[in-house]
């Protein structure tokens, strides 16, 4: 019995995963044809980029706090207080600045996209659009994916920045860390690569965020429950692949970017 | 010419519609009756392909629409119009933005020409004026004549009517129907209207088709329909309840 819904379950999950690829190539080749419009993908890198500033940037600034804080008390040990702010540098350019980007504005704009294109199928929306000869996919999945790619490395940028300068403040100012030696030690720890890591993995995050929040929504049961349970998987499904994605994609990059 | 030949649709175990065929001439008017749940509704989808059948054929204009893509149907697409049971307005654009949507997807015209046409379609459908209105701003009727200047503002060769008068006062039902009169003899269109209004039915269908039992139960002119001895027909017509469907 377990067995039989357990493998139901895996059938259901690769079915999904079968669609969402489905959908990234449907988009893909939307893209390539010029399909989707400027105007909406430029309200939406305003709507996914502009207004999730406040949220990242919060979280970036106290995420660069609290790193520091910890690691001054770990290192101070050793006499290498010097080197905390390297360590909040290293950390927020390649894991926690993509990580805790995608993660915020997964909750914010994963659960928009997919209760509002969820709200469009259940009011025929999405069926007035096709009526309209308008693919759902160019008018609404396109401009989405296309922004959520071009924002979330833009945002991440901003929190790695917001995350670093946070880390000086504490550690310069709260626990008296010589601000020469620890803003060399930052320059002579951080890598070009550590950066780069980061920002290839806010676009990968952009498009899984995007991908599986209109997919969610274009595929969600009818009525208000089917919304509320899109959106709740949209954030869920997004915030789980990005945290395992990370793991691999930080072996992968990580060897690749040796190799060079 | 709309053509459907012997088309079959289930949901899941549910049968909904079983050999269903029938043929609409170019600029005909013609009323689909039947009772709530009777396939009305799905049946329209599949003559614009927002539904694929399980078998059968829907010819439009002698193309047959079934075995093409959502690509392909796009194209079929833009000879027609629909107008929703809900309206289905894009709740986050104003009137304007709504009337002008296939305007500005398909026709390259510069802004002043888009607003002409959607004040001179807004015009047509007595709601003048209206252009920077919401959806949320509007009442039912308001939203079905907004709904059906979006349908028409292309100026397509056949416009689909599902549940038109469905939820409005018997004041405002008889404004819609004569909107679509209107709509049919200025823009020459094909008309198919999805009701279980009858008096919608005798006045916009010159044929009326009647599904019930999954199949076209009946199918001639309003008169004909109207002046049936059919026990199914009449109870339909005459609106008497199925004394089976009264026990407690």
């Amino acid at each position: 019995m377990f067995s039989l819904s357990a493998s139901k379950r895996v059938t259901a999950a690769l079915a999904e995963l079968g669609q969402i690829t489905l959908l990234a190539r449907e988009a893909a080749a939307s893209l390539l044809k010029g399909r989707a419009s400027w105007r909406d993908l430029l309200y939406q890198i305003y709507f996914i980029g502009v207004q999730s500033q406040s949220v990242v940037l919060i979280t970036g600034a106290f995420t660069g706090m609290v790193l520091a804080a910890q690691t001054y008390l770990q290192f101070h040990k050793f006499k290498m207080d010097t080197t905390t702010l390297a360590v909040v540098s290293v950390a927020m350019c390649s894991e926690l600045g993509p990580v805790l980007t995608a993660l915020m504005v997964a909750g914010r704009v994963g659960a928009a996209m997919a209760a509002e294109i969820g709200t469009m199928r259940v009011t025929e929306q999405i069926d007035a659009l096709r009526a309209l000869a308008t693919d759902p996919v160019d008018y609404l999945v396109v401009p989405r994916l296309v922004a959520a790619h071009v924002a979330l490395p833009l945002l991440t940028v901003e929190v790695i920045v917001i995350g670093i300068l946070g880390g000086y403040f504490v550690s310069v100012n709260l626990l008296d860390i010589e601000p020469t030696y620890l803003w060399a030690n930052m320059l002579k720890y951080t890598h070009e690569s550590d950066l780069i890591i980061g920002l290839i993995k806010a676009f990968i995050y952009g498009g899984v965020i995007a991908l599986i929040g209109c997919y969610k929504g274009m595929t969600c049961r009818l009525g208000a429950e089917g919304v509320g349970q899109a959106t709740t998987e949209a954030v869920v499904y997004a915030s789980i692949t990005i945290l395992i994605a990370n793991f691999f994609l930080t072996l992968v990059l990580g060897k690749l970017v040796s190799l060079l | 010419m709309i053509e459907v030949r012997n088309l079959q649709k289930s949901f899941g175990a549910q049968l909904v519609l079983d050999s269903v065929g029938f043929k609409i001439e170019n600029g005909e008017s013609v009323a689909i009756i039947g009772r709530s749940g009777s396939g009305k509704s799905v049946l329209l989808k599949h003559l614009i392909g927002l539904l694929q059948p399980d078998t059968g054929e829907v010819l439009i204009d002698g193309e047959n629409i079934v075995p093409m893509n959502e690509r392909q149907l796009l194209r079929v697409r833009r000879k027609f119009g629909m107008l929703f049971q809900s309206a289905a307005l894009f709740d986050s654009m104003t009137v304007a933005e709504n009337v002008a949507f296939g305007l500005r997807r398909h026709e390259h015209l510069t802004e002043a020409e888009i607003g002409r046409r959607v004040a001179g379609t807004l015009e047509m459908v007595d709601l003048p004026g209206t252009e920077d209105k919401q959806p949320a701003e509007l009442s039912g009727g308001m939203r079905k004549r907004v709904g059906l200047a979006r349908a028409i503002i292309y100026e397509p060769q056949i416009v689909l009517y599902d549940e038109p008068t469905t939820g409005l006062d018997p004041i405002v039902s008889d404004s819609i129907d004569q909107l679509i009169l209107r709509v049919r003899d200025r823009l020459k269109v094909t008309t198919v209207v999805v009701t279980h209004d009858m008096r919608t039915a005798r006045r916009v269908g010159q044929r009326v088709l009647m599904l019930h039992n999954k199949k076209i139960y009946a199918n001639g002119t309003p008169d004909q329909i109207f002046d049936s001895l059919d026990p199914v027909v009449r109870q339909f017509v005459d609106g008497v309840a199925d004394p089976k469907e009264n026990l407690p």
